[in-house]
């Protein structure tokens, strides 16, 4: 078997993003070589699942002490599994922020380097990823004996390519189980927890005028009030601006924050990071108004204005008004 | 508590980037640079952990001679002082630039420059804002046999090491227990960032900056990962751009948005 595809699960189903990674994961072997992974303290229900997809077989990597997420237990359990399945040429999973967490010390562990966040794999194979917060693109390649490890970034790779198989025999499922000792984890984590009760469901909102770093302070968003205001829009921010204390955190839209697919979407001064992105660009329509025209966001955007969001953004205010 | 954070120098944000004529980096004659801004957020955690429970903050940065401008950055904000691992970009001899390292080289030097300072506490930003690989933090973690953990807005020091909040997909919190010493990678917007007083860049001047040659920390260069190429990104949409001045452009985008997208 060529690629170990670790998947990750939230509330007892495999994540979309893993399913992303199997995707991914198809561009460099057969299906009929590629082993998932599924890993905790009980795995049946999700090995199980795993076992319905295009792959040649699912390994359960199961103890009680992987029951909970944690960097050394992780790291320790899948090294134990990558050096007993010797073949191993690839090692896939999903860029979540538990895989950033500890893929880099289990690739560390074996010499190697997590390419991480990757949005392509071409001939070679090439592999990119982004740099300079999505304003190039970098082509990657390995070299050595590998494996070698590789994450995907959310929404690079189609999840329905890889849809359940209804009439295929399910692949086999391998129980693994790693030598694991308390002593060995370092760290305590407790129960997930959120700050306050989301009282902002950006989620079902029409219309989000959304405001980035462009805007320069906050004494200057009655601008950006004003415009939602016309356009009838809640308010949304990218994290610099909730971070800046500017807007609250439950107006956030990204990684950290919410994920929006309103009608209209108008991004404001917001250059378009990628942890941005992956919070908005499912809206039908996207505007996006900023003074760099390389800036990412337009490479998403239906509707561009690249100008001076201090003289846009008034004049788009008083033309939404007059077109009433 | 003694302290020693990783901070990287990266362009600054505004900076308007080209590619290089070899297409492997971007034209770095004229470019202005910036403290990497999640460095910044480790910076100002050090700084009031030390504020609030005493020891030593110390900045550890690795780059060619430009880097002191931001190391001088960081010792006027309050870091006691400075090790720069000098690797010229044209420097001969062993070390050579950072780009002959991936990121597992640049993490053994940077572990290399930190263990003679046995801290008891390793803070670095989560991603930096160039090359945005998200893994220093945990790859020093592991070079130095500590554990670790990343995307932390806050931390406090208990009786058995750290008590420390980490940030979860979608606004979701956890906490994590952990011993010291430890190695964290700080997400941004946990604190407040602080300016440099004038009293801080006077005093910054006088602090110690000891300059290391990459070359002496025993550290091959090579490369197991390599950057072969960098290319702008293909645009995903057909984007209409709407020009003229800003009246023009408003009035045109209003149209479209009724007429052709038909969201207003």
């Amino acid at each position: 078997m060529s690629v170990l595809l670790v998947l990750e699960e939230s509330g007892g189903k495999i994540k979309r993003a893993s399913w992303e990674a199997l995707a991914a994961a198809h561009r460099l072997a057969p299906a009929q070589e590629i082993t998932a992974v599924v890993i905790g303290a009980e795995t049946d229900a999700l090995a199980a699942e795993a076992a319905a997809k295009p792959l040649g077989k699912v390994v359960r990597v199961e103890h009680p002490l992987l029951k909970t997420y944690t960097a050394d237990g992780f790291s320790i359990a899948l090294h134990q599994l990558i050096r007993n399945q010797s073949d191993t040429k690839w090692v896939v999973f999903p860029h979540t922020y538990q895989v950033r967490d500890y893929a880099p010390a289990l690739a560390c562990r074996m010499g190697e380097v997590l390419i991480g966040d990757v949005t392509g794999i071409e001939d070679g194979p090439v592999f990119t990823r982004q740099l300079m917060q999505g304003r190039l693109n970098g082509s990657y390649r390995h070299s050595g004996n590998g494996p070698c490890f590789v994450s995907v970034q959310a929404g690079a790779f189609r999840a329905d390519s890889v849809e359940t198989q209804v009439n295929a025999a399910p692949a086999p499922i391998e129980l693994f189980t790693p030598a694991l000792e308390p002593a060995q984890i370092r760290t305590a984590p407790s129960e997930p927890f959120r700050e306050s009760a989301q009282t902002v469901d950006l989620g079902s909102a029409q219309r989000i005028v959304s405001v980035g770093r462009g805007i320069k302070g906050a004494e200057n968003l009655p601008l950006i009030e004003a415009l939602a205001g016309a356009l009838g829009a809640e308010l949304a921010a990218s994290r610099p601006i909730c971070d800046n204390g500017w807007m609250p955190m439950e107006r956030q839209v990204g990684s950290s924050g919410q994920t929006v697919a309103p009608k209209l979407y108008v991004a404001v001064g917001i250059s378009g990071a990628i942890q941005h992105l992956v919070g908005m660009k499912g809206s039908q329509c996207i505007v996006a108004i900023n003074k760099d025209p390389d800036a990412p966001i337009f490479e998403v955007a239906d509707y561009g204005i690249a100008g001076d969001l201090f003289e846009v953004v008034p004049a788009l205010t008083e033309a939404v008004k007059a077109g009433r | 508590m003694k302290i020693v954070v990783a901070i990287k120098q990266v362009p600054d944000r505004d900076a308007p980037v080209r590619i290089a004529a070899d297409e492997k980096w971007i034209e770095e004659r004229e470019l202005q640079w910036a403290m990497n801004e999640p460095d910044a957020y480790a910076l100002e955690e050090a700084l009031q952990l030390k504020e609030k429970h005493g020891g030593e903050v110390i900045v550890l940065s690795a780059g060619p001679e430009r880097v002191g401008s931001t190391i001088r950055e960081a010792l006027a904000k309050g870091a006691d002082r400075a090790i720069h691992i000098v690797c010229d970009e044209l420097g001969a001899g062993a070390g050579g630039g950072l780009r002959n390292f991936d990121a597992l080289g640049v993490a053994r030097l940077l572990a290399e420059a930190i263990k003679p300072e046995s801290p008891d506490l390793v803070l670095t930003g989560l991603q930096s804002e160039d090359l945005g690989l998200c893994q220093t933090g945990v790859i020093l973690a592991e070079l130095l046999g500590l554990p670790h953990s990343t995307l932390i807005l806050h931390v406090e020091k208990t009786d058995a090491g750290l008590k420390v909040k980490r940030e979860l997909e979608e606004g979701w919190f956890q906490s994590i227990e952990m011993p010291l010493p430890a190695v964290l990678a700080m997400q941004s917007g946990g604190n407040k960032l602080r300016y440099a007083t004038l009293m801080g860049i006077k005093r910054a001047k006088t602090k110690e900056l000891r300059a290391v040659n990459a070359a002496e920390l025993g550290v091959q260069a090579g490369a197991v990962v390599t950057l072969e190429q960098i290319s702008a990104p293909k645009k995903q949409k057909s984007t209409q751009m709407l020009g003229g001045s800003a009246k023009e452009a408003a009035t045109a985008l209003v149209e479209k948005l009724k007429t052709e997208a038909r969201v207003l």
